[in-house]
């Protein structure tokens, strides 16, 4: 029986993100996962909150937790990405200086959100949003 | 090194979380950027930073870091103390510089991440 969690993110509301991924960690917790693939997935989680603060007007997050592994699927509406590709590489931001100030906008987010799951792909309309989907396996 | 020597070592006032089964750290790691701490492999460790904000307190939240240290006299919000006992996280101010405490830490023995 896999476990839904959904979670709006505010576009610009710093204070909140983090909402989601601390639900989601205490969750995972109680069901006995390694601390360390916990850790890699909230992470992630945390990243993909910050994005959508840090760039989009609004978004919706969704976990669902299964017995093998939990798949976030994170839809914002907002400016999208241009490049995809670019946004990708590390060291490349169109963050503000706003976001650079709070400790992030450093071009390393979806890399790291790479690194820290077993699958993950970006869908993208310019002028629509992006939607974000990962998954981990533990 | 024990939580208590970190506090003696940095002349530190704690501001958030239990310290009495005084935790042993072994290592630190310094930064005003979260990203690059959200990027760390290492648990359990010390954060030193000069960002007093509830960002800080939810990457240590996510990244498994023990203990933050406060540099040169910036004060934790509440909303920063309120989210740290949420977590049992414990939040230490120093009225030292990122580079003095990092410094005087390393050379009495809490290791570096990198």
């Amino acid at each position: 029986m896999a476990l839904k969690l959904d979670f709006i993110i505010e576009g610009g509301n710093f204070s909140k993100a983090g909402k989601a991924s601390s639900q989601i960690k205490k969750v995972l917790k109680q069901l006995d996962i390694d601390t360390k693939i916990i850790k890699s997935i909230v992470v992630a989680i945390y990243e993909a909150e910050v994005n959508v603060a840090a760039h989009a007007y609004s978004g919706k997050l969704t976990g669902t937790i299964g017995e093998n592994e939990i798949e976030v699927v994170v839809a914002d509406k907002g400016p999208g990405i241009e490049d995809i590709g670019k946004a990708m590489e590390a060291g490349f931001s169109t963050a503000s200086k706003e976001v650079r100030e709070m400790g992030f906008g450093a071009g390393m987010g979806l890399p790291n959100i790479k690194k820290n799951t077993d699958e993950m792909t970006i869908e993208s309309k310019v002028g629509e949003g992006t939607t974000l989907r990962f998954k981990c396996l533990y | 090194m024990k939580l208590s020597e970190i506090i003696r070592h940095t002349k530190s006032t704690v501001s958030a979380g239990n310290i009495s089964d005084d935790k042993n750290m072994e290592k630190a790691f310094s930064s005003d950027l979260m990203s690059d701490v959200l990027t760390l492999d290492e648990e359990n460790i010390l954060l030193i930073s000069g960002l007093a904000n509830v960002q800080l307190i939810r990457t240590a939240e996510m990244a498994d870091i023990s203990a933050v240290l406060l540099a040169r006299n910036k004060k934790a919000t509440p909303e920063m103390i309120e989210l740290a006992n949420e977590n049992g996280l414990i939040i230490l101010e120093t009225p030292y510089s990122i580079y003095k405490a990092s410094g005087v830490l390393y050379s009495n023995g809490l290791k570096e991440v990198y």
